[in-house]
């Protein structure tokens, strides 16, 4: 069947193509180029003076994986104000800042959103982070798997193992997780707080393993590049929260010594110690480092306003800053050897001082990074905000005096300590469009997503041009997913199921040997049940694998 | 005869993945690393193998359609048991969105005491490998620990261990409960330090533990007939011992607001935690699916699974969704139980008409309107199913070919035939 999408305004900044009327056509799911004249055209859609997009993809946002379901858990009442009535296309479920699955797949895709990925996938959970995005509908996903405070790999440091062996066992990891990328959170701190340490500083060594977090970060960044993984190392820093944390990220930055590295979040770890409240904005020196360092890739996690949750593998600061838990009530745990998790209830107050400046060092990172395709929209799900403030977000980056109205309105001492206002920058929508798509398709390593030439698969987005950017996000005209019309006016009207996306690095097999007699002598379960195997997300019949190249 | 290794068993809930099993046909055993509860509920012969309405035997495409009929007209049925693996309950809880029903897990009342406590305080806790590798203090309470988990003190206490030098050095005490055999003796002979209580005592028990825990004055000499001085010794052994678990069964705290105690316990433990030790909490469940119904319905619907659905969407009630009560009131009007590991566990005597998606050898002390013997997961069918840490799913092998149909594909039929 041959669609065809006449007339659009395309956006699409892997092609180069920059708010260009051109049409687009859709055969067997995927874009083809203009067939021959006489191919009988099955349906045609009018989007004159219609913005044309690729669908959206979420780099990093926690939709898979035990501690989001911990957080589900401990918020009845915040899903009873979000109750998500069953339709007869759509399952019930609930929504805010915990929602159930089916829900998450409905409300991306009516953004415009087509794919998510999930970037905190503990080894030993990661069969329940698959199995919740089996239950996401429409989107595909993914995910980053977690080391770097696991006890194997800390052993292997203390023992003076080589790179190849690091090399062997992450590459082992991410095939036995069924994961396309790596990610370290709070690099050996996890860890750390299991022996009873309460802060892990960049040169600060573990005290069973005398391993620091730097050594930690080049092992794992050298391994992630040296097996051919397309993204980079993905991180989430030391001292997370803490006052002064801007010096660790800079330090962070400068210690990868060139080595492709993505800060995630880093609004969170951008904090001075400035000022009579002794909190300040470091955006300005971070986003510096960032432009001058072209290994270096971030994403905000900026924060918004309202009650939502943060979920983390940061068991070590989750902890510290528990007693920020609002409503009060809070969870962490320490998980198997492999990692931990903290799950804290958190509303960011407008006229709390730090609230708003981190409102402001969010928004000051997204203006002062130069190059769009080395910086990404997220707030970290749920962790800022949930995702669907992202259409708010993307207003606030389109539209400077809506950006000053509301830093107007907050905590008075925060408006004096950041440079907001003076700030003019706008993006632009080929901007957002290389943030939210071809951007992070191509840091994922994703083949033939996030771009709309022919032979990319037809995920699609059409908007209506509105001078209210929040109005426009927030309600597509149509999404397509493979091709298949999903969503009509910000509404789903049919579903499916995306596939998952994943990376095969090769590794030397006589890993297992080492890693065997580990299970059995530690580990509560057998190397060979810990595997999951490729028919755990395929045997259902919605699910599918999409294996990308390594290189 | 065949021979499956590393067999993992979704009946004790603390995940033991060693077993071996001979098949010969459909018949089972367990021939290496059962247990009292593992090794009977792996054995147990295939009886039934075909659907029957009203007692009479028939097709599946029938049954189901008979339970189509049933689960037609109905304002409230109620999904009970919910006892399956993860497919299962994915079935389970899309036909009780289709038909508007009430989900509850047949475990939610011993599950309740912990689900109240968290979603009023939360907790800090740990899981098994951690226990294996870290504990130096296992303090169990209110619980027969050996009764519930034969195997847990050979898996994860008297065993190789990363960061306890000695782990026959390891101590255990119990408090409440005394242990019914001698599973938690270390290999070096100590026995564990038992401090018997009543379970109805636990509650005053436990509330002094925890002042004591927080240096608060104390001014009674006994409390529960337990000399303070033994309470004053276990709050310095949790303060400083480097890794102290403290573990309970929900289900065994058998007395009124048991939530109360549970709470009290978790917010002891974040307290010893801000005292400059580490200390975690073991929730012990994870039998017959209970983790894996809450865990799903939680992704689902947003709610552990005590969870209605007749009024378009998932509404949580820890007590008005209670099926008994339902029941009892006259509120419901069908009964479809789901429960593909136990055979012993039948559901409970109504005269509404009741559908039963069962293990096969189920006994009835009424014959329900429809009853569907499945495969048992982790037996008949491969599948997942959670473990008591709640962290870990645990992959279920395919023994045998019984050609049993799964929860899933039974459910799924029964949805399908409503639509």
């Amino acid at each position: 069947m041959l669609i065809k999408l006449t007339g659009g305004v395309v956006y699409d900044p892997a092609s180069g193509i920059d708010g260009k009327q051109q049409d687009i056509y859709i055969q067997d799911g995927r874009i083809i180029a203009k067939p021959s004249e006489d191919t009988p055209i099955a349906k045609e859609y009018n989007l004159q003076g219609k913005v044309v997009m690729s669908g959206a993809i979420d780099m990093h946002t926690h939709i898979g994986g035990g501690k989001g379901n911990i957080a589900r858990t401990l918020l009845p009442e915040d899903h009873r104000s979000d109750p998500v009535e069953r339709t007869h296309i759509c399952r019930s479920g609930c929504g805010h800042a915990a929602p159930s699955t089916f829900i998450t797949g409905y409300r991306y895709a009516e953004m415009g959103y087509t794919a998510g990925f999930e970037p905190a996938v503990l080894p030993i959970n990661a069969r329940q982070a698959h199995m919740e995005m089996g239950d996401i509908p429409i989107l595909d996903k993914g995910g980053y798997v977690m080391l770097g405070s696991d006890d194997y790999l800390l052993r292997l440091l203390t023992a003076k193992k080589d790179q190849k062996a690091i090399n062997d066992y992450v590459a082992w990891t991410i095939n036995s997780a069924k994961a396309i990328g790596v990610k370290v959170v709070n690099p050996g701190g996890i860890n750390a707080f299991k022996f009873n340490q309460r802060k892990l500083d960049l040169d600060e060594q573990n005290s069973h393993y005398g391993v620091t977090p730097r050594e930690i970060l080049q092992v794992l960044a050298t391994a992630v590049k040296q097996i051919g993984i397309s993204h980079p190392l993905h991180v989430h820093g030391c001292n997370l929260g803490v006052p002064g944390n801007m010096q660790t990220t800079l330090d962070t930055i400068q210690g990868i010594g060139g080595l492709p590295m993505h800060l995630t979040h880093i609004q969170f770890h951008s904090y001075g110690t400035e000022g009579d409240f002794k909190f300040s904005s470091g955006a300005a020196q971070i986003a510096e480092a960032v432009n001058k360092n072209k290994n270096i890739t971030i994403d905000v996690g900026q924060i918004l306003f309202g009650q939502t949750v943060t979920a983390s593998g940061d068991s070590m600061r989750q902890f510290a800053n528990s007693h920020h838990a609002s409503p009060k009530k809070w969870v962490t745990m320490d998980i198997e050897c492999d990692a931990g998790c903290g799950v804290v209830p958190f509303k960011y107050k407008d006229q709390n001082f730090v609230n708003a400046l981190q409102w402001a060092i969010g928004l000051e990172t997204f203006l002062l990074v130069d190059d769009p395709w080395r910086i990404f929209l997220t707030t970290d799900h749920p962790n800022g905000a949930p995702f669907t403030s992202y259409p708010h977000l993307i207003r606030l980056l389109m539209d400077k005096s809506f950006r000053n109205d509301m830093l107007a309105t907050l905590h008075p001492e925060a408006q004096k300590m950041t440079t907001l206002a003076s700030i003019e920058r706008e993006y632009t929508l080929q901007e957002i469009a290389i943030m939210t798509r071809a951007g992070a398709a191509k840091l994922i390593g994703l083949q033939d997503r996030g771009g709309l030439s022919p032979g990319n698969w037809a995920d699609i987005t059409v908007y209506t041009d509105q001078a209210d950017r929040q109005k426009m996000f927030e309600k597509p005209d149509y999404v397509f997913k493979d091709g298949e019309l999903v969503v009509v006016d910000g509404k789903v009207v049919h579903t499916k199921w995306g596939t998952t996306h994943i990376a095969k690095p090769d590794f030397d097999p006589s890993v297992e040997k080492g890693l065997k007699e580990y299970f059995d002598k530690y580990l509560t379960m057998k190397l060979g049940n810990f595997k999951i195997s490729d028919d755990e997300i395929t045997e259902d019949g919605r699910g599918s694998l999409t294996v990308h190249p390594t290189h | 005869m065949t021979e499956i290794l590393e067999v993992p068993s979704p009946f004790c809930g603390i995940g033991t993945d060693d077993l071996t099993v001979q098949v010969d046909g459909v018949t089972l055993k367990v021939s290496a690393n059962g247990c009292a509860i593992n090794t009977p509920l792996f054995e147990q012969p295939i009886t039934d193998t075909l659907p029957r309405i009203d007692g009479q035997t028939c097709t599946l495409a029938e049954a189901v359609a008979k339970a189509a009929s049933i689960l037609k007209p109905t304002n409230l049925p109620i999904i009970g048991g919910c006892a399956t693996d993860v497919n299962g309950m994915r079935g389970l809880l899309a036909l009780a969105d289709r038909a508007g029903a009430v989900v509850d897990n047949m475990n939610f009342v011993g599950a309740r005491n912990n689900f109240l406590a968290l979603q009023d305080s939360g907790w800090m806790n740990t899981t098994l490998a951690e226990v294996k590798n870290r504990c130096d203090l296992l303090l169990i309470l209110g619980t027969d620990l050996e009764a519930f988990a034969p195997r847990f003190f050979e898996r994860y206490l008297w065993t190789d261990a990363m960061f306890v030098e000695d782990t026959s050095q390891r101590t255990v005490v119990y408090l409440g409960k005394s242990p019914s055999g001698q599973a938690s003796t270390s290999p070096n002979g100590t026995a564990a330090k038992v401090i018997p209580c009543a379970d109805t005592d636990l509650p005053e028990v436990v509330g002094v533990l925890r002042a004591l825990v927080n240096n608060k004055p104390i001014r009674v000499t006994d409390v529960a007939g337990i000399a303070l001085s033994e309470l004053q010794a276990l709050a310095a052994q949790l303060k400083t011992a480097k890794y102290g678990v403290v573990t309970w069964a929900a289900g065994a705290l058998g007395f009124s607001q048991a939530e109360l105690t549970v709470q009290t316990v978790c917010e002891m433990i974040k307290e010893i935690n801000k005292q400059d030790t580490r200390c975690s909490g073991l929730p012990l469940a994870g039998k017959e699916g209970d983790q894996t119904a809450n865990q799903v319905c939680g992704w689902t619907s947003g709610y552990p699974a005590r969870t209605r659905f007749n009024r378009g969407y998932p509404e949580y009630d820890p007590y008005l969704n209670d099926s008994r009560v339902l029941l009892e009131n006259g509120e419901a009007d069908a009964l479809v139980w789901v429960q593909a590991f136990n055979a012993k566990s039948v559901p409970p005597t109504t005269p509404l008409p009741t559908i039963v998606i069962g293990r096969s050898g189920m006994v009835f002390e009424r014959e329900p309107e429809v009853f569907i013997p499945v495969g048992t997961p982790g037996i008949d069918h491969a599948g997942h199913a959670y473990r008591m840490d709640n962290v870990v799913a645990i992959r279920l092998k395919k023994c045998r070919d019984s050609g049993l149909p799964s929860t899933a594909e039974v459910l799924h039929a029964i949805e399908q035939a409503l639509a």
